[in-house]
């Protein structure tokens, strides 16, 4: 999976969790939850559409580390490299 | 012959408009069952039946606003047993409300539709396929569970070869229908603070053993069944009512009527703005892993704006939560005719003396709204200790 696919799958579940945003003006370093207002609720549905996609489950734990688009991207690529090496 | 009328689907509800039938005369109905759908200001609401027998006549055509209390259709068979208060509620007399401003009817009035399968339809994809003059029965679905979404229903009109619009009003469009919550919500908080009197207590609770438990259990359980710390914090106020049964129920003529059930109403912010309070039933009763199920269910159908009139009308007690968005204390203003309102804040990590100790804890303020005709600020303080005392064994929740 290339690093746009990972970007596309992130946006999309974005998009389905915050339906009226306009993703092309996503701050990228922005805090997701405020960016797009999301509560827990949210998060975790956010958690559960990646995990649908990529067949990744994200431990609570590993929130903060994807507080932030840039964060997501980097956190989801670590995973699958981790996945791929073992 | 029991006749099914608009329901009271709120105490801010006045009028409402069917949007769909979903019986025709003699489907044989029985108690639960959704026969209508009914557009109110808020959301597409399922409604329910109380009667048993069969459909006789329908009165009132789809399209057309009528008041709260209006015979829509006539039911042939025996009626149930008059149940609790807690089920039915008697509309709020006129002078009470503000008034709210006319909204164009929902489109011309359409003959009965035939009694499909119950299909999820949001309400704007409603709106476009009465604007596009589309049959909802001919679009296939393509949202959550087979609901039919705008996309669908313009795709259905741009397949049809020679579209037929004409429309008698447009529909209300999504600004309309915001500003017509917003009316609602004004209303409804408006009249709380004219006729509630109410007294406010704040409990800071050490939630380091729930938060603990919590993490712990999710570990065990795979990402679909994870369970959120609001579920913690619902079934804690719901147990918390066992202890003081008088901040669970209605003051409704001149004295308090104890709620049938514990059905807890959940605070839910829409995402264009916006507040629905429906309800969970018996929350009391049910494990957390069925509170999850149910909160996912309910947040997902808020937003979509298609709730079930049992889910409007029968909330006993609410709590809001707004710990997500930051603040650390919530000071609520109390649902008409429910007698109480629990407000939850943020996990802040604060430092906490324990055995002459001192540490750092998660603490989240507890705030009880109470209405003070119904209770005492002492009868307030202990259901706020029985909460506290619940989230300290998260295990027996």
């Amino acid at each position: 999976m290339t690093a746009e696919e990972t970007r596309r799958i992130v946006l999309r579940a974005l998009g389905q969790i915050a339906p009226e945003a306009d993703l092309s003006t996503i701050d990228p370093r922005q805090d997701l939850r405020e960016q797009f207002d999301l509560d827990s609720m949210d998060f975790l549905n956010f958690a559960l559409a990646l995990n649908e996609a990529l067949g990744l489950d994200v431990p609570e734990r590993d929130y903060p580390k994807m507080a932030t688009l840039d964060g997501c991207l980097k956190y989801l690529e670590d995973r699958a490299a981790a996945k791929a090496a073992s | 012959m029991p006749d099914f009328l608009m329901p009271s689907l709120g105490a801010d509800m006045e009028t409402g408009t069917v949007v769909q039938w979903l019986v025709k005369p003699g489907d044989r109905v029985k108690r639960g069952d959704v026969v209508a759908v009914v557009d109110t200001k808020k959301a597409a609401i399922e409604v329910e039946i109380f009667a048993e027998g069969e459909i006789d006549r329908i009165l009132v055509p789809v399209g057309q606003k009528v008041p709260v209390g209006t015979v829509l259709a006539t039911v042939r068979g025996k009626e149930e047993p008059a149940v609790a208060a807690a089920g039915r509620l008697p509309p709020p007399a006129p002078a009470e409300i503000a008034a709210v401003p006319e909204i164009p009817p929902a489109g011309p009035a359409r003959p009965l539709q035939p009694p499909a399968e119950r299909r999820r339809v949001s309400p704007l994809a409603r709106r476009i396929a009465d604007k596009l003059a589309v049959d909802l029965a001919t679009v296939t679905g393509t949202g959550p569970q087979g609901a039919i979404t705008q996309a669908d229903v313009e795709r259905a009109a741009a397949a049809r070869a020679a579209p037929t619009p004409t429309l008698e009003a447009p529909p209300p469009t999504a600004v309309e229908r915001q500003a017509a919550m917003r009316e609602a919500i004004a209303a409804l908080m408006a009249r709380s603070k004219r006729e509630i009197p109410h007294y406010y207590l704040g409990q800071h609770i050490d939630v380091s053993k729930a938060a603990r438990w919590l993490e712990e259990e999710n570990l065990k359980r795979p990402i679909t069944e994870r369970l959120l710390f609001s579920i913690l914090l619902l079934k804690a106020v719901a147990l918390a009512t066992h202890d003081v049964p008088e901040m669970n129920g209605f003051w409704l003529d001149g004295r308090f009527q104890r709620g049938s059930g514990v059905h807890l109403g959940v605070a839910i912010s829409l995402r264009q703005g916006g507040l629905i309070a429906p309800a969970i039933h018996d929350t009391d009763r049910k494990t957390l892993d069925e509170l999850m199920a149910n909160l996912r269910d309910l947040v997902k159908r808020t937003r979509a704006g298609v709730l079930r009139s049992s889910e409007m009308s029968d909330p006993t007690i609410t709590v809001t939560n707004l710990g997500d968005q930051g603040v650390e204390t919530v000071y609520g203003v109390i649902y008409p005719p429910q007698v109480a309102l629990v407000g939850f804040g943020r996990q802040l990590h604060r430092p906490w003396a324990e055995d002459g100790m001192l540490g750092s804890r998660p603490v989240i303020h507890a705030t009880l709204a109470g209405d003070h005709r119904a209770s005492d600020g002492h009868r307030g303080g202990l259901f706020l200790v029985a909460i506290e005392r619940l989230l300290q064994e998260p295990s027996t929740l």
